[in-house]
């Protein structure tokens, strides 16, 4: 290491440092590792499905798995209780969750960074205002606000993303403010300011690419937050309309039989507890690789 | 300490205000409460008799004054479904989520802060990394399914509690579980880092030098400072607890006001879905500024700024 020649030089890279503690992160691996295939079965769904999660077989109902001595392999997780088959529901139900957790993100963190960076840079009157609109918006009960407009509008994948779009955008907001508060105050971005350079340049080339990192592990955190929320507003029959396989509406079209099948209720409720613990291992991770200094 | 609580209570009360225009615009936008309140069976005729009858046929702004007006001396309107009062039908709803809402926080803050504590005096041991552990997996459990999963093993494998209903304490012990366990990751994580922080600190070191017992550094000195972030945490966990209610009350049966919440929306009952959110809302305004109160408070830097 003591040689000092192009190569070693070179190991010492940043990219290589990341590489290192990316491939030396456990929770990092473990989660990627989910994330990745629930995204691949997601984008695969119609190529490795069985069967069609709406085709309804009223004679074979309620098929147990293929580990209970009554299952058979040609339902592997069995029949709900419209017959339809369970892996190939539980398989098209990925997507919804992964594209509403991304959708709601997306949206979220788009009005969260505006406004977080708006507020961390200029300060003064904006971040007084956005300081007082982040007090709203976590005055005001998600759930509770989430379940009345969807009750009033009509629950469908659209309005579902849309609605936890305009809610979950307080924990950017905070976060984007906070960084940006921190980036300003840099000597690169005062020098910035000394030759002149416009507030959107100084905006897009000296303070984005310094708080893209945090962005970027709110966004991962985000994502399974939205997804836990659609799947408890499913549940409670003000999400994801039926016949639509969300993995919330799952369980609780199982709930009803879950005391003689319990299966019904368990194998969506470990697809969505395994989806999500990946995704917030992946995002925990994110924060540690980036910022270890910002470790717990 | 009075200018800075002066200030705080300016600020909530504007909150306040905000919050109440847009729960009220909100519901108020994007529906026709005279169709709700007339049936579907109703004619053009008598929809619009309703509209003229209860002045929905105002500009907003005026039904909103009108309506803050109103709920500031405590009357939120009739309940479309129940015939009552709001504010009545919600102040009896109030003490069964209260009471549920009191004993999650408590199971939470029982169960986290020991457990915090345990992992910061050790960090990277085996303690360490079960709260860890247990904090990930918390996080990433879905309230729902948690109480069905309990529901199946506590009350029918087990036959050791009641499924559902408010009647006895025991009622209690499954929705306190499910409502508090989602809070604890938080506060564990804080107390953990508190601790850490502080245990490094230079009187800490000295109180350790004069010869001090640990367990009186441990918590005389080191988590009495530790603790400040940890209260306004738990008060905004406490308040969107509430919140999670509606979720955990409507699974466990528990007559509270989730579970009015989630009657009331899905019968379109719109002056008492209203209520509700303006009651949630204020209870979580007043909750964070008692907290703020407390810190600054406990801690002079923050009053001063």
């Amino acid at each position: 290491m003591s040689e000092i020649n192009g190569k070693t030089l070179e190991s010492q890279t940043k990219s290589s440092v990341f590489r290192r503690r990316v491939f030396g992160h456990q929770g990092v691996m473990i989660g990627a590792a989910i994330v990745l295939a629930a995204v691949l079965i997601a984008l695969s769904a119609p190529l490795i499905a069985p069967h069609d999660p709406y085709y309804q077989d009223l004679l074979n109902r309620l098929v147990p798995p293929v580990w209970d001595s009554r299952g058979s392999w040609e339902h592997i997780l069995g029949t709900d209780h419209l017959g339809r088959d369970y892996l190939s529901r539980l398989i098209y139900g990925a997507r919804i969750s992964l594209l509403i957790g991304v959708g709601a993100a997306l949206i979220s963190g788009l009005i969260g960074t505006v406004l977080g960076v708006a507020a961390g840079y200029f300060g003064g009157r904006v971040d007084m205002v956005v300081t007082f609109m982040i007090t709203v918006r976590l005055s005001m009960p998600v759930v509770l606000v989430a379940l009345a407009v969807v009750a009033i509008v009509g629950g469908s994948l659209q309005v579902v993303i849309m609605v936890l779009g305009f809610l979950l955008w307080d924990r950017f907001a905070v976060v984007m403010r906070s960084s940006t508060l921190q980036i300003r105050s840099m000597d690169y971005v005062a020098a910035a300011q000394a030759v002149g350079c416009s507030t959107t340049r100084i905006l897009t080339t000296e303070i984005m690419p310094n708080v893209v990192n945090n962005l970027i592990v709110i966004a991962t955190l985000e994502i399974a937050h939205a997804i836990i929320l659609e799947a408890a507003l499913s549940f409670l029959g003000l999400g994801v309309q039926p016949p639509l396989p969300s993995w919330g509406l799952m369980v609780s079209e199982g709930k009803d039989m879950m005391l003689f099948e319990p299966w019904l209720i368990t194998i969506p409720g470990v697809a969505l507890f395994l989806l999500v613990l990946a995704i917030n291992l992946l995002g925990d991770g994110a924060r540690d690789i980036t910022a270890p200094e910002n470790r717990n | 300490m009075l200018y800075y609580t002066l200030k705080r209570l300016g600020l909530a009360g504007l909150v306040a205000l905000t919050v109440s225009f847009i729960s009220f615009g909100l519901l108020y936008i994007s529906s026709d409460p005279a169709i709700a309140m007339a049936g579907e069976t109703a004619s053009d005729a008598d929809i619009e008799a309703i509209r003229q009858l209860y002045g929905f046929d105002r500009p907003i702004l005026v039904q909103y004054f009108d309506w803050l007006q109103r709920a500031m001396s405590g009357d939120l309107g009739k309940s479309y479904y129940f015939r009552t009062d709001v504010s009545a039908l919600i102040a009896e709803r109030l003490s069964t989520t209260m009471t549920l809402g009191v004993s999650a926080i408590t199971f939470a803050i029982v169960l986290s802060v020991p457990l915090g504590v345990a992992a910061a005096i050790r960090p990277n041991s085996l303690i360490d990394r079960i709260a860890l552990f247990l904090s990930v997996m918390g996080q990433a459990l879905p309230s729902f399914w948690f109480a069905l999963m309990l529901i199946v093993f506590l009350s029918v494998s087990l036959r050791l509690l009641p499924t559902s209903g408010s009647d006895t304490w025991q009622h209690f012990i499954m929705p306190t579980i499910v409502l508090g366990y989602y809070a604890a990751p938080a506060i564990m994580r804080l107390t953990r880092t508190g601790m850490l922080e502080v245990l490094s600190t230079d009187y800490i070191r000295t109180a350790r030098a004069k010869g001090l017992r640990p367990r009186v550094v441990l918590f005389k000195h080191a988590l009495r400072n530790a603790v400040i972030p940890v209260v306004s945490l738990t008060a905004v966990q406490f308040g969107f607890m509430l919140g999670g209610s509606i979720v955990v009350e409507t699974i466990f049966a528990l007559h509270g006001a989730g579970f009015l919440a989630w009657e009331s929306i899905t019968r379109n009952d719109l002056p008492t879905v209203q209520g509700l959110i303006l009651v949630f809302s204020l209870f979580y305004i007043v909750l964070t500024f008692f907290a703020d109160l407390l810190n600054a408070w406990l801690d002079p830097r923050i009053r001063i700024n």
